[in-house]
């Protein structure tokens, strides 16, 4: 499904800032895997979906999607097979327009001049009344109006309503109230599982890392230091993934936000 | 003062009003919708107004308003691609293209600053024509006003609905979101500063050709007095629905024209226009921001630091 050869990218190359943030970085990924990803801060998490997702160009390496090369495909046109949620909720949806005119938008029915049929917006209510979160009967509200939590939600409905060959979620829930975000965790699964989606998902809770999905990866310095699935996987612990960390990576834990999600 | 007069000052208020007010339009589109503010408005205000006066005096009364509004369009065109596609700064490429436009300009008026239609056929003159001797004989002027910006309020409108218009509103609204919606937001940058464009330049073409006449300084200011308008209006409608906030900035501009009347019949001296349009630009866009730091500003005020009295109770 996503193919991804030895790709490197460094940042402010050729200055006093230059920053190598992805190293050499190959991953293969099958549809249907549902991967997560821990690692410190700065260990280019999410530098590797800006990557995936076009945000900027890897300075060499391969990037295939669906067995198409997209190594050189600008951002818009990447997002029509991969969607994506940030963990600011504030950034998938504008909040000056309506509910129903967001998911027009990331539904994109129809041709440029046309208008919201009333099929989607039988659509729209349908999706919306699976949040649980009274969403359907507020279609005609700014997305302003909507808590963080509301609006994660609809932007993880925004980024699936065409199912995207590939879902990047980028910490999703870090700035939700724990509450809120076991909601959105669980909504999750239910659409990656109803939809079948491939998935990748950042994570800093060691215990949704291991308990969501198929695989576990843990990348430290611009690549992937550690790789868990099936039977390796199943008799990990919080504690192993941190002695994992430690030997792997070679230095302590004694700063970094992963040992406070204990 | 006799009523007729107050009639007739009312009624050039009105008209002067309505054609401005498709500038107003034409920044609702750019500066609040695409969230894009257009300095190459003036000049193209006068772009408009020199290419439909050439037009018309070569002959062409209908197709002058057309030309107008292509060249409108070819100007948001260049403003749009500087700006996306060229690396410059999107306040910049307005200026930049501002400037350029003046040349142009003299250039279109055949190496003058004024040209006169006084003998000219226009649509003015045309409807002048068709309403005579019938009850509306002296509004000729508001009616073709009123028929401009009905069209552009009613295509505006339905405009803002359809997915290219959504998607224009996003990326004034949230550009990220709109990439991750696979769709190019310079495209929607594109599109709608052609758009916005086409209506500041028949804004420009419609007060030449009812003025008949144009000069190199006919749209200096313009974008000033343009968002002057729009902000009043939004103080009527800066939210609800798109076609109520493109009424609100149409009576935005009207309000504007009619205060500016009045204030001239109390002896404010005409050049003080564009002052008091600068003027109400900074109170709209300076008040509210004020008026957030008001409650710091107030505690900042009263706060006695490190009072003698303040330290013993401290030290107890």
């Amino acid at each position: 499904m996503l193919r991804i050869e030895k790709i490197t990218k460094t940042f402010n190359p050729g200055t006093v800032n230059a920053k190598t943030a992805i190293k050499d970085l190959s991953l293969h990924v099958e549809k249907g895997d549902f991967i997560t990803i821990i690692g410190a801060n700065g260990a280019g998490k999410s530098t590797l979906f800006n990557a995936i997702s076009g945000t900027f160009f890897t300075d060499s390496g391969k990037i295939f999607l669906d067995g198409e090369d997209i190594t050189l495909t600008v951002e818009h046109k990447r997002a029509k097979s991969i969607g994506r949620l940030f963990q600011d909720p504030m950034l998938g949806s504008a909040p000056g327009m309506t509910i129903e005119e967001n998911l027009a938008l990331a539904a994109g029915h129809g041709g440029w001049l046309s208008t919201v049929s009333k099929a989607d917006k039988k659509l729209f209510r349908e999706k919306l009344s699976m949040l649980g979160m009274g969403l359907e009967d507020r279609m005609s509200q700014p997305v302003g109006l909507l808590s963080g939590g509301q609006r994660q939600a609809l932007t993880l409905m925004m980024a699936t309503i065409n199912p995207p060959k590939l879902l990047l979620l980028d910490e999703h829930t870090a700035a939700l109230d724990p509450a809120t975000a076991e909601k959105v965790i669980e909504l999750t699964e239910s659409i990656v599982e109803s939809e079948n989606l491939t998935c990748l998902m950042i994570t800093h809770n060691m215990d949704s890392a291991l308990q969501l999905g198929n695989r576990t990866l843990m990348m430290n310095d611009g690549n992937i230091i550690f790789d868990a699935s099936g039977e390796k996987r199943k008799g990990l612990t919080v504690n192993d993934l941190l002695d994992l960390f430690k030997e792997a990576a070679g230095k302590s834990l004694s700063n970094d936000r992963m040992l406070l999600s204990e | 003062m006799q009523f007729e007069t107050v009639f007739s000052l009312g009624q050039t208020a009105l008209e002067l009003g309505l054609i401005s007010s498709l500038t107003v339009l034409a920044l609702f589109l750019s500066y609040s919708m695409l969230n894009v503010c257009d300095l190459s408005t003036d000049g193209c205000f006068t772009l408009g107004a020199t290419v439909g006066a050439a037009v018309a005096i070569a002959g062409h009364p209908y197709l002058s308003i057309a030309a107008a509004m292509l060249a409108g369009v070819v100007s948001g065109f260049i403003v749009a691609v500087l700006q996306t596609k060229m690396g410059i700064n999107s306040l910049l490429a307005g200026i930049i293209v501002n400037t350029a436009l003046y040349s142009i300009n003299i250039a279109v008026m055949n190496n003058a600053s004024v040209l006169n239609m006084f003998q000219t056929v226009t649509v003015f003159t045309k409807m002048k024509e068709a309403v005579r001797g019938t009850f509306l004989e002296r509004f000729d002027k508001t009616v073709i006003a009123l028929i401009a910006v009905a069209l552009v309020v009613v295509f505006l409108s339905l405009f803002l609905k359809t997915k290219i218009g959504l998607a224009i509103r996003a990326t004034g609204n949230n550009p990220a979101m709109v990439r991750s919606s696979s769709i190019n937001p310079v495209m929607t940058t594109i599109i709608g500063l052609c758009i916005s464009n086409s209506f500041t330049a028949l804004s420009g073409c419609l007060l030449a050709q009812s003025n008949k006449s144009v000069n190199i300084d006919i749209g200096s200011g313009m974008v000033t007095i343009a968002l002057a308008s729009l902000l009043i209006g939004n103080v009527f409608a800066s939210k609800g629905k798109i076609p109520v906030r493109a009424l609100g900035a149409v009576l935005g501009a009207v309000i504007f024209r009619l205060v500016y009347t009045i204030a001239l019949r109390f002896n404010m001296p005409a050049f003080m226009l564009k002052f008091v349009s600068s003027v109400i630009v900074i109170i709209a866009i300076a008040g509210p921001y004020l008026k957030q730091q008001l409650p710091m500003l107030r505690r900042r005020l009263g706060h006695k630091s490190g009072s003698a009295e303040n330290t013993e109770d401290a030290l107890c």
